[in-house]
């Protein structure tokens, strides 16, 4: 199997160690309680925390990577993101090009001219995830991305993820939806209590 | 300039009845102040004349040496009081370290830029010049140093999922920072541009008004108070900035993480 993402021996004070291989257009689920140290995970895996053990995507370790690089190939999508301005457009360099992934995700383009605080809690996550996919990363690490969401936009945000999944993009999913672990996922880890994480069934 | 008005022991006298009228007041309508009237102007009236004795010893004495212990003691104090206005929660050793660093690169290059071009004392370290002038720069340098770096430290609390999302799509640390950092040294300097916007209308600045009542023809005041408030807005502007930098540098690492996780728990 070609090596997209690989992880060896992951881990700070609170989860881990967490060790996995990631193949082009794979997607793998991350479930366990909540607090027991799933978002960290993702964090480390973007380098957003200070951890220990190896991450490297393409063969490339992640200290070989410039830090601002890694994180647009390795893009952390939080559950509920931060907005630097209060005008959603204001997040979005090139506007046409986000039509096309606002309707996938059953958005309007209007919506790029108001203010963040008018958005609902759902249509600023999915908005968020379309300013993250617009810089095109490689391994989207989605933290409970449609946790707002009801039935039928999660399901179009799915349909979407794995349209990209199909172009090689690889997916690691926190989530508390078992349902969308069968949907979605080919591997399932589970973080337990003290932070040790386990391969599971799906 | 005509002769300075001096103060003789008469006016001194005044003055002092004017405070004991204040007690007065203070104890017949139990205000509750009295006492802190008192020990302030008996504390103010000992603490200027021993400046104004300590200052008259270091000019008679024309010791480049003697100037520097005085300017490295002024340093010392506001150092010291930079680090207790800490209000947010940063080590006290990098409150410290930031504060004092940016205090005095803001008031050094206001200071110096003053003596050398404008004033031209001869020479030009002489102490009647460059210890009232580290003086002035001195307190308002560290006012604007210690807003600045209160209001970076709330800022970035607040605002940390902002900075987080900029960090996560790519934005290099000083780039994931820019809006908070210009939010504080924005703070920072908005009491001196209101300073300057009263001056002259509401106010009359301070400097201005000493050097008229001591006998100095108003427009030359004028032009003095506009030299040294430029001054002023220049070492604010230079300390706001570099504690802001050297704020944003400590927050972030060289991996471009926020490290929230160094300031102080409480």
């Amino acid at each position: 199997m070609e090596v997209g993402l690989e992880i060896r021996g992951l881990k700070n004070s609170l989860v881990g160690p967490f060790d996995c291989v990631m193949g082009p257009g794979e997607c793998i689920a991350v479930t366990g309680r909540s607090g027991a140290g799933k978002s960290r995970l993702l964090r480390m895996i973007a380098d957003l925390d200070p951890h220990e053990g190896v991450v490297a995507f393409r063969g490339y370790l992640q200290n070989e990577i410039a830090a601002a690089q890694w994180r647009r190939q390795v893009m952390y999508f939080p559950a509920e993101s931060g907005w630097w301005s209060d005008n959603v457009g204001d997040h979005f360099a090139n506007r046409a090009e986000a039509e096309p992934l606002l309707h996938a995700v059953g958005l309007s383009e209007d919506m790029l001219g108001m203010s963040v605080h008018r958005l609902s809690t759902g249509e600023r996550q999915r908005m968020a995830l379309v300013r993250g996919l617009l810089l095109q990363p490689d391994v989207l690490l989605l933290d409970e991305p449609c946790s707002a969401l009801d039935a039928v936009i999660t399901a179009r945000v799915e349909e979407l993820l794995s349209r990209i999944r199909k172009a090689g993009t690889m997916i690691v999913l926190v989530t508390h939806d078992e349902d969308q672990v069968r949907r979605m996922a080919d591997r399932r880890f589970r973080v337990l209590e003290g932070g040790r994480i386990c391969e599971d069934m799906i | 300039m005509t002769t300075p008005s001096l103060m003789t022991n008469g006016a001194l006298i005044v003055a002092a009845v004017l405070v004991g009228c204040g007690v007065g007041l203070s104890v017949w309508a139990s205000l509750g102040v009295a006492r802190n009237l008192l020990t302030s102007a008996v504390r103010m009236a000992i603490q200027l004349l021993l400046v104004g004795n300590v200052l008259l010893f270091v000019f008679t004495r024309s010791s480049v040496w003697l100037t520097v212990l005085v300017v490295a003691c002024m340093f010392a104090a506001a150092a010291y009081e930079a680090g207790a206005r800490q209000t947010i929660r940063l080590p006290t050793v990098w409150h410290f370290a930031i504060g004092t660093m940016a205090t005095f690169t803001g008031t050094t290059v206001a200071v110096l830029t003053g003596l050398l071009t404008v004033l031209h004392p001869h020479p030009w370290y002489q102490a009647r010049s460059a210890i009232p002038m580290v003086g002035l720069l001195l307190g308002n340098v560290m006012n604007a140093t210690s807003l600045s770096m209160n209001a970076l430290l709330s800022d970035v609390s607040r605002d940390r999922r902002a900075v987080e999302a900029r960090i996560s799509l790519g934005a290099s640390r000083f780039g994931a920072m820019r809006g908070v950092m210009r939010q504080a040294i924005r703070t920072a300097l908005l009491p001196t541009f209101n300073q300057m916007a009263a001056a002259g209308i509401i106010t009359l600045p301070g400097i201005m008004t000493g050097q008229v009542l001591a006998g100095m023809n108003p427009i030359d005041a004028a032009r003095y108070q506009i030299v040294l408030m430029s001054l002023i807005v220049s070492g604010n502007m230079i300390g706001a900035t570099v504690a802001a930098s050297l704020l944003t540098l400590r927050l972030t690492d060289a991996r471009g993480r926020l490290r929230l996780d160094r300031l102080k728990s409480v």
